[in-house]
């Protein structure tokens, strides 16, 4: 099946020419959806069937090359069309294709009735097909190719409702200001690619990687190599300072915030920078700043998190704060736990979002949580499903964010400092906490909507996925428990990636001395704090609402702050967006081409013809003037000849 | 395949020739019959320019189908004609566009229709002169033969300032080309001090311009290069053309940006690099940085503009730049390129200009803020908007990637630039292209119906989408699988590169592969 | 016999060029202004002829049959031109005749 995996890519691209050039003839929503949502259905079947047989195979022959024609060949360098089935690619494959599948299906549910509904349909699965290009992509130009098709199509998908009034703007803004930081990050991914090229003289991964381990470890390239590919990933999976278009790409419809802007686009810089573990390993100064950017990132996310009060606005924030351990994960070397992360994320984010659509279907549009409240009863599907993501991800013991997430923490703890282990817990304390903040106010206390809403369950083909989700988040962690419950290489997922990153773990030299002792120790820590921030949340929220707004009142400048997102979006349209815009019209346009160059050409113009009416004005008319003039030249040659003699 | 005396290209050169000439017998008041006459005989010179690519040789690195017949004996002037690689793209894209362009006017020109069209042939015999010429002399006459035409058509079937423009265009031009038609003559004067005999013959004065003292050697660089900036147009060289972009009408508009600027970047691979090496690679840091400029420079001011075929007009400054970076770059992949990045430009803005010139037939204005809100009255159209600005903005897996791509990474590795700093900023263009374009989208496309007028806007016809789907197919095409032209380009640039670098004056050392 | 000497010849050719530029420069009359121009001719030719008879060549005489052929047909031709303008304008003052600038 291994040698088929094109075919994971090629039917999304099938399913988005059908539903993108004969969706708006075919009109009827359960053909259009069946359409969309089996041909990634099929497109995980064929990926899980690539995964059964990759198990099948002894280590060392997991991996295999697709080749299916040479693209760009210029010189020397030659990029064919490729695509790389090992066992991280197989994974991020699943999923994406698993999840993506019970988006679709959910979407069938949630758009139902959408005027562009085969719109809708084409565009995800258009998604679909870019972000397998960039998990299977052979080489960095192909997954390059992925990186740009999934922006646009978060592009896309983000001004699906290009009509609609978002925030202070428009969708359609939201979504150009998503691709254009994107496109700032990718600006730094190319320079990488170019560098990587200098150096290796390829651009395939093997050989790239095969060379990056042979080299010795020469600083400034790799770091320079490592820097911009990071760069380009702060932009795609929304770090410091790029991150700021994810809170604006909720202006999307919420299957798409739950695909595309937490479960798999945005975590493909995380891939990307596992799939790279060798390079980044050679530039331990730009590991560190990873780490460094990536908790900061969570944490900062994770306070701005803590004050919002549209729902999806918090997901948003929080989904940039997971992703920030993620990357504090790379940063430290522990690639696998990080792509663990990205697993279990993508189950309980995914179920949040779903989750949160449900909510927002049933309240007609509404997404101020200030406006639910006891939600329990009329949904309790989507109540029990929530409460079991909100718990993965606030790490309860025993759920898929729990592993995931010590894992990170330990290593930060083990591989790091104490200092990033400490800024992680506060931050898992925080999540705990706006999570079970958005629980209490969305599904507790009183009923804070109109009652001629009617809020209601949806329909089954939105909740199964919900319960899927669940399911998943539930049992998602079994496959990386760590070492300390199972024993040596006990951890399946860690031992599962372990060829992939052997070499970057063997460069960084990750593997330190510190005792199981320790792990469960500040593993019983983390849980205390969960736990605790939960009971704090169900305190302030339903016993004691009266002690959030007093605080509130009481660090009102820190509140407005937070609830203004640190107004860095603010800072970046006055000193970036601001002075381009105003600088490129009056003083480049204005001044430098119509009055400068255009000036000086024009100018050019009018001085001859300044000058032509000037000399212009010897031609009198009158004959005895020219005779006179002439006489007067002869006379001056004259002189002249008989002066020379 | 090299043939001596193969008339492939003359009768390519004599179609639209003769065809324009044959419209002249044409009563002007059978509209009709002229138009489809005149796409007709364009049709036909594609036609041949495929059957002249069917039997070119990617595998030859020198010129191939060469006619040469005597024409001034007196100063060994001849007609000499034959294409390389990098020359058959370059005319498979005139001979592509010009049908397209006459196809797209049918019912934007409705004066003067004989005119329109006998100017539009002559203007491809031109264009096609300029790119298969191999004898200096000969393609001055070319190039200078050509402004006429585009003279008359901004001057004729403009916007309101067409006198302006035109004029502005014809000087522009006039004054480059004139530098460059003393360095022709000294250049030939020179060669007689060694063959004994006044030559304009390309192929003689490779041997002999290498050998031009150096300090000669830098005014003829730059006279040629001037003129040749100028057409491109490089910074700061531009301005005449947002002017004459705006001026003219839509298939001059395609014409103009999508061939007459390609003569610029054909002339500079074709004359100034092989010709004065030297001097080439001297100039080269301070060109580059002049394309960078350009490329900055133009998407800023692009993106600030009110018009949207102005826009377009800045977005070529910037695409160009990329061009001519590229080509002093002089390393395989970046020459490589380029040349793909002349056709990708000729396709890409040729399909932003057509398209802006059907909406503005529809509600005759092109202020982006007399828009918005469009996609739902006119989906196809704002399909086709969004397809051509992604490929303008180089979306890899369309045209555009290709060349950017190849032409960042050569310039990167390039050893005659020999820092990184010029990607670097080059490479910002990127991000720039897709704020003007998307911002321009979003402004028109994008938002609530402003305007009431608009709501009676017919979406795109048969015809326009005929027009438009040939180039959508070549944009995937190149984009998907640009083997196919890459190939074609890739011994001729090589041997351009080859004639540069691999030169005793040269001082540059050639990349390790 | 006695011989008129050269210089006689000469400085009477130069006085009629000189009066004869002098009136080409200052007169306003057209038909003066032609005559004038005729006086010129006409000093050149006093020039031909003394030099060809002090120097003993031909040559100089034949040149001033061409001289005064060309000047009878140039002032057929001018005196036609200023009737003509006579005719359009009423005048032959050359001051009123400028219309022949920018």
């Amino acid at each position: 099946m291994i040698d088929y995996i094109y075919l994971t890519v090629l039917l999304p691209l099938i399913g988005f020419l059908i539903n993108g050039i004969f969706g708006h003839k075919i009109k009827n929503e359960k053909i259009i959806g069946i359409i969309g949502s089996s041909t990634v259905g099929v497109s995980f079947l064929v990926a899980l069937a690539s995964f059964f047989q990759m198990l099948s195979l002894p280590v060392d022959q997991r991996k295999h090359v697709v080749e299916l024609f040479s693209w760009l060949s210029a010189g020397g360098l030659n990029i064919k069309f490729a695509y790389l089935v090992d066992q991280l690619s197989i994974v991020m494959a699943l999923i994406v294709t698993g999840v993506g599948f019970l988006i679709h299906v959910y979407s069938i549910g949630y758009m139902h009735a959408d005027k562009s509904f085969w719109r809708f349909f084409a565009y995800l699965n258009l998604f679909i097909f870019a972000m397998m290009n960039l998990i299977l992509g052979d080489n960095f130009v192909v997954l390059f190719l992925g990186w740009e098709g999934v922006g646009l199509c978060s592009y896309l998908l983000i001004g699906f409702w290009y009509d609609r009034k978002f925030e202070k703007g428009t969708t359609s803004q939201a979504a150009k200001k998503a691709f254009v930081v994107n496109r700032i990050g990718d600006f730094g991914f190319l320079l990488g690619m170019f560098l990587i090229y200098l150096t290796f003289d390829s651009l395939n991964f093997q050989e790239v990687f095969s060379k990056a381990e042979l080299f010795p470890i020469s600083g400034t390239v790799y770091g320079f190599i490592a820097l911009f590919l990071f760069i380009g990933a702060t932009g795609k999976s929304a770090q410091i300072p790029l991150f700021v278009w994810l809170p604006d790409a909720m202006a999307g419809p919420t299957p798409v915030s739950a695909l595309i802007h937490a479960a798999t686009m945005v975590t493909a810089g995380v891939y990307m920078v596992a799939r790279c573990s060798i390079i980044f390993a050679s530039a331990p100064a730009i590991m560190t700043v990873i780490a460094i950017v990536g908790l900061l990132t969570a944490f900062f996310a994770a306070t701005v998190g803590l004050v919002q009060n549209d729902i999806k606005k918090v997901l948003a924030y929080s989904t940039v704060s997971q992703l920030g351990y993620m990357f504090l994960a790379m940063g430290v070397g522990a690639f696998s736990a990080g792509i663990f992360h990205v697993m279990t994320h993508a189950f309980f984010k995914a179920l949040l979002f779903l989750g949160a659509g449900s909510i927002i279907h049933a309240m007609h549009d509404q997404q101020d949580i200030q406006h639910y409240g006891g939600l329990k009863k009329y949904m309790p599907k989507t109540y029990i499903t929530f409460v079991i993501a909100a718990l993965a991800i606030s790490g309860f013991p025993g759920l898929s964010g729990f592993f995931s997430k010590d894992e990170i923490l330990w290593n930060a703890y083990a591989h790091g400092s104490v200092l990033l282990w400490a800024v992680g817990i506060l931050t898992a304390l925080m999540t705990a906490f706006y999570m079970f903040r958005l629980l209490f106010l969305t599904f507790f206390g009183k009923e804070r909507f109109s009652h001629d809403l009617h809020p209601h369950e949806s329909p089954a083909v939105m909740t199964v996925p919900l319960i899927i989700l669940a399911v998943l988040s539930v049992v998602g962690g079994y496959i990386g428990l760590p070492a300390v419950f199972s024993g040596e290489n006990g951890n399946l997922f860690e031992s599962w990636l372990s060829p992939i990153f052997s070499s970057a773990e063997r460069r960084l030299e990750v593997y330190g001395s510190h005792g199981h002792f320790e792990e469960i120790l500040l593993m019983m820590i983390s849980v205390a704090a969960a736990l605790g921030s939960i009971y704090l949340a169900y305190y302030i929220y339903t016993k004691k609402p009266e002690i959030a707004s007093k605080t509130s009142r009481k660090f009102s400048k820190l509140y407005r702050l937070l609830l203004n997102k640190y107004y860095v979006d603010e800072v970046y349209e006055a000193t970036i967006v601001q002075p381009l815009q105003k600088g490129s019209e009056k003083i480049l346009w204005k001044i430098a081409d119509n009055k400068i160059i255009d000036g000086t050409v024009n100018g050019a113009a009018s001085l001859i013809d300044k000058t032509a009416a000037l000399i212009r004005r010897f031609q009198t008319g009158f004959t005895q003037f020219y005779a006179f003039i002439m006489m007067v030249g002869i006379a001056i040659a004259l002189f002249w000849i008989i002066l020379s003699f | 395949m090299y043939m001596e005396n193969n008339f492939l290209l003359t009768y390519l050169l004599l179609i639209p020739l003769l065809g324009s000439l044959l419209l002249l017998f044409i009563n002007k008041e059978k509209e009709s019959l002229i138009r489809w006459a005149g796409f007709g005989i364009a049709l036909l010179a594609f036609i041949l320019s495929l059957v002249i690519y069917l039997r070119f040789d990617p595998g030859q690195s020198g010129f191939q189908f060469v006619n040469k017949i005597t024409w001034i004996s007196k100063i060994n002037v001849s007609y000499h004609v034959g294409i390389d690689g990098i020359s058959i793209l370059l005319i498979l894209l005139t001979t592509f566009l010009t049908p397209i362009t006459l196809f797209s006017s049918w019912k934007s020109i409705k004066k003067k229709v004989k005119e329109f069209t006998f100017f539009m042939l002559l203007l491809e015999v031109g264009m096609i002169g300029v790119f298969v010429s191999l004898d200096l002399f000969l393609f001055y006459v070319f190039w200078e033969a050509m402004l006429i035409p585009m003279y008359f058509i901004i001057g004729i079937w403009g916007g309101e300032q067409r006198i302006y423009a035109s004029v502005k265009f014809f000087i522009y031009t006039m004054f480059g080309s004139l530098l460059m038609l003393v360095s022709i003559i000294w250049l030939g004067v020179y060669a007689a001090s060694f063959t004994g005999t006044f030559t304009t013959n390309l192929l003689d004065l490779y041997k002999i311009g290498p050998g031009v003292p150096h300090q000669i050697q830098v005014f003829m660089f730059l006279s040629f290069f001037i003129s040749f900036a100028i057409k491109v147009p490089l910074f700061p060289f531009h301005t005449w053309l947002p002017d004459a972009h705006v001026q003219a009408p839509t298939a001059g508009s395609v014409i103009l940006a999508g061939v007459l600027l390609k003569m610029g970047t054909y002339g500079i691979i074709r004359f100034c690099l092989p010709l004065f090496p030297q001097s080439a690679t001297e100039f080269a840091p301070v060109i580059s940085v002049l394309a960078i400029i350009g490329i900055i420079y133009g998407a800023l001011v692009a993106m600030v503009q009110k018009d949207m075929k102005k826009l377009v007009a800045y977005s070529s400054v910037s695409h160009l730049g990329f061009v001519v970076l590229g080509i002093f770059a002089m390393t395989t992949e970046a020459v490589q390129g380029s040349v793909i990045q002349m056709v990708n430009h000729g396709l890409s803005t040729g399909a932003l200009f057509l398209l802006v010139g059907m909406i503005y037939d529809r509600t005759h204005t092109r202020e982006i803020s007399n828009y918005g809100g469009i996609a739902k009255i006119i989906p196809l159209f704002s399909f086709a908007l969004m397809f051509a600005s992604l490929s303008s903005m180089g979306l890899p897996g369309l045209n555009g990637f290709v060349g950017e791509f190849l032409i960042l990474l050569g310039s990167f590795k390039s050893p005659v630039l020999n820092s990184w700093a010029y990607t670097i900023f080059a490479a910002s263009g990127v991000i720039f292209a897709a704020v003007y374009l998307l911002w321009m989208y979003q402004r028109v496309v994008f938002g609530e119906v402003k305007h009431q007028n608009l709501f009676s806007l017919k979406d795109l016809e048969k015809r326009e989408i005929a027009i438009l789907i040939p180039i959508f197919i070549f944009i995937l095409w190149i984009g998907i699988y640009p083997g196919t032209f890459l190939k074609l380009s890739e011994k001729s640039t090589n041997t351009v590169i080859q004639q540069v670098l691999v030169n005793p004056n040269t001082d540059v050392k050639v990349a390790k592969q | 016999m006695n011989i008129i000497p050269i210089e006689y010849y000469l400085v009477l050719s130069a006085f009629m060029f000189a009066v004869g530029i002098t009136g080409v420069l200052i007169r306003k009359n057209a038909i003066v202004v032609f005559m004038c121009i005729e006086l010129m001719l006409n000093s050149a030719n006093l020039a031909l002829v003394t030099f060809s008879s002090y120097l003993g060549n031909a040559a100089g005489q034949v040149f001033v049959f061409f001289v005064m052929t060309v000047a009878a047909a140039e002032s057929a031709v001018g005196l036609a031109i200023i009737i003509a303008i006579f005719r359009n304008k009423l005048t032959v003052n050359i001051d009123e005749i400028n219309i022949f600038k920018w």
